[in-house]
């Protein structure tokens, strides 16, 4: 670690896995009620359960990315970071935020929980995924000025790359297009349509600025490979990205009241997002054929890999195969989009976070890379879990195409309940899936406190 | 990549593919919002729908629903509900208000919400006024949602 501030983003990185593991909990037991449908009810019904998942996911790769923001910008701009103190308060803040929110929805009912918080001042409660009382959203939004703010002077200050140029770009846009979410028309067509102004624009928009950033930053450490040439990669990937992902926002806006014409232009434009996702893949691979050293971190290059070829799969295949208006006319809402929701997020942007983890955690301990027990641990988690993620993709997949055919294709479609009940092996293999990434997730938790040899430190004639 | 395509042409392609079609997003958002009122059922709007919608939104009834195919995939459709239950406001009600307490042995069920006799009025008018929504190709593809 070059840079004393840098180790903030540990307690960031301890807080992401904590509520990763949160997560995934709420996962299985998600699983479980798709098949045992009284489990848990009426304590916690599914959409209670729901929410804590989706949440939790999205508040702890929030974690994920300031932690490391946090790590990254400091040592590019080659100054300690702005203010150290206040990404330590603004830790604490949103911790706090976040937590209190997941106890508010396990506690009371959430039309209780509404009242309580006084929604009914700026309603903005109850839609998929911005679930969470107004109250935490202008919390979420304060914490993320002040984090922007001080990663913004940190470069501000200091020496400007590309890698932090398009981290910061991406992480304003995040901020931006969040305010969408306090826009809650009564009007149900546009509220729809600018829903998708958070949930598309992240993940498919401003999210892969900051995606690919990382994944540079991660390459350029563990390869030595030159900069110039990341550097290319990484603006014709972003400009692909957003070239493709801004009108690619119209695959959502087919069924939901809006012009025709966007069935052209969102499926034209949205088949053409897999090819980011696709020079990532090519961008990876490439740059570690490439390499000038082989770092001892054995694990970090893993994530980074993993991360472009399954946030190709998830993003990219799995994405593709929905995408299209006449396809997209009877998938549209099934067990294909949780499919592909779950690849996707997974490939992407949790795999992403871990690979940032995985590079820098070890370093914030005081060694370069970790012993090599812990890294095989590590591996074996990385196979566990990105293996079972495939798995419950592909049963859900299997599900969803029954799912399609039973209910919306065949000559006589049945009602949506028979179908569930005829579906019901796939969600039952889906669970085992479940399982068995949760063990691959304990076991990644484990490796952190891991013993064994220590790794030779091959890469310390080069040091950067 | 070749060394005629230089990184000064990458980010010239970034900045002007990002504004460029931000832009035509903006130009296209301008054209739908000014389009929609001959789709969006915008007539049937009432206070009652309103606050329908808002029982809707604080009851997260998206948790579990798809409304336009968006949300839940644990239980039924809702947007095209009202013309499942036969176009009855009264069947929808009947539905919410008869769920059990303690919900069905072994089967997945809906959650009572004590509504009262006005709110169940106006969660049934949101949803019928939803129904009025005029979609592309009549989406769903039946009524099976
Ligand atoms: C990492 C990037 C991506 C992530 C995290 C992601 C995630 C998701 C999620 C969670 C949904 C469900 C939203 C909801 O609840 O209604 C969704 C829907 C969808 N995604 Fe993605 N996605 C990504 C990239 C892509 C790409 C590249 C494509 C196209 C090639 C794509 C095509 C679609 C389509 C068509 C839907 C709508 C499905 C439906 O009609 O039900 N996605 N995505
Ligand atoms: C890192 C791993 C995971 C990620 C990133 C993730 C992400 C998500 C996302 C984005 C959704 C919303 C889906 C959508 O709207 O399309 C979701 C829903 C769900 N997840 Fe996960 N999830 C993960 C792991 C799991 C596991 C291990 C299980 C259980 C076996 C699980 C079970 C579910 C269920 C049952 C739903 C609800 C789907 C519905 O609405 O019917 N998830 N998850
Ligand atoms: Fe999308």
């Amino acid at each position: 670690m070059k840079y004393e501030s840098q180790g903030i983003a540990k307690m960031y990185f301890i807080a992401a896995i904590g509520l990763f593991v949160g997560q995934i909990l709420f996962g299985v037991t998600l699983g479980l009620q798709y098949v045992m449908g009284d489990f848990l009810f009426p304590a916690i019904p599914f959409n209670v359960a729901r929410m804590v998942h989706t949440n939790l996911l999205i508040v702890w790769l929030l974690f994920g990315f300031m932690g490391s923001a946090y790590y990254l910008v400091p040592e590019e701009s080659e100054r300690e970071l702005y203010a150290p103190w206040l990404a330590k308060l603004m830790f604490w803040v949103f911790l706090a935020a976040g937590v209190l929110t997941i106890l508010g929805y396990l506690l009371v009912p959430y039309a209780t929980l509404a009242e309580m918080t006084m929604n009914h001042l700026l309603p903005t409660m109850g839609r998929e995924f911005l679930e969470q009382p107004t109250i935490t959203k202008i919390g979420i939004v304060i914490v993320v000025l002040a984090f922007l703010f001080n990663i913004g002077m940190t470069i501000l200050t200091g020496k400007k790359t590309v890698i932090t140029l398009v981290l910061i770009t991406g992480l304003i846009g995040l901020a931006v297009f969040f305010l969408f979410a306090f826009y809650v028309p009564d009007n149900l067509v546009l509220d729809k349509y600018f829903w998708w102004f958070v949930v598309h624009l992240w993940v498919e928009g401003v999210w892969e600025l900051i995606m690919a950033s990382l994944l540079a930053y991660v390459l350029i450490k563990v390869t030595g490979v030159d900069r110039e040439v990341i550097e290319k990669w990484l603006y014709i990937i972003i400009a692909m990205a957003l070239i493709s992902g801004l009108l690619g926002t119209g695959h959502h806006f087919f069924w939901i009241g809006t012009p025709d014409y966007w069935q052209w232009v969102g499926s034209i434009f949205s088949a053409l997002e897999p090819i980011p996702f696709f020079m990532m893949t090519l961008f990876a691979f490439n740059v570690v054929n490439k390499r000038r050293r082989d770092h001892p971190n054995k694990a970090a290059v893993l994530w980074a890999l993993g991360t472009a070829v399954m946030a190709f799969l998830g993003a990219g295949v799995w994405g593709f195969l929905h995408t299209l208006a006449p396809v997209n006319y009877y998938t549209h809402g099934t067990q294909i989009t949780a499919a592909h929701g779950h690849m996707a997020f997974y490939g992407a942007y949790v795999m992403v976070v871990l690979t940032m983890i995985s590079y820098s955690m070890p370093i914030m301990r005081g060694q370069k890379a970790a012993n090599e027990r812990a890294q095989v641990l590590e591996m074996w988690s990385f196979w566990l879990m990105t293996v079972s993620m495939v798995f419950i993709t592909l049963f859900l997949t299997g599900a969803g195409v029954l799912q399609v055919y039973l209910q919306r294709y065949s000559e006589t479609p049945l009602p949506f309940m028979v179908v569930q009940d005829k579906i019901e092996i796939f969600y039952w293999l889906r669970e085992v899936a479940g399982l068995v990434f949760l063990i691959g997730l304990l076991l990644y938790v484990y490796s952190f406190f891991a013993k064994g040899k220590e790794v030779e430190d091959i890469g310390a004639a080069v040091t950067s | 990549m070749r060394e005629t395509f230089t990184k000064g042409m990458a980010r010239n392609i970034y900045y002007g593919g990002a504004v460029f079609f931000f832009l035509v997003l903006i130009g296209l958002t301008v054209d739908t919002v000014k389009s929609i009122p001959k789709t969006d059922n915008r007539e049937n709007l009432s206070e009652q729908v309103v606050a329908g919608k808002y029982l809707w939104e604080v009851n997260d009834c998206i948790g579990c629903h798809t409304l336009l195919g968006e949300g839940a995939y644990f239980a039924p459709e809702l947007g095209n509900v009202y013309t499942r239950f036969g176009k009855s406001t009264d069947a929808i009600k009947g539905f919410i208000k008869s769920r059990p307490k303690t919900g069905i042995p072994g089967r997945r069920s809906m959650p009572q919400f004590n509504f009262t006799d006005e709110e169940l009025e106006q969660i049934a008018q949101f949803l019928k006024y939803v129904d009025g929504i005029k979609i592309a190709r009549d989406w769903p593809p039946n009524v099976q949602g």
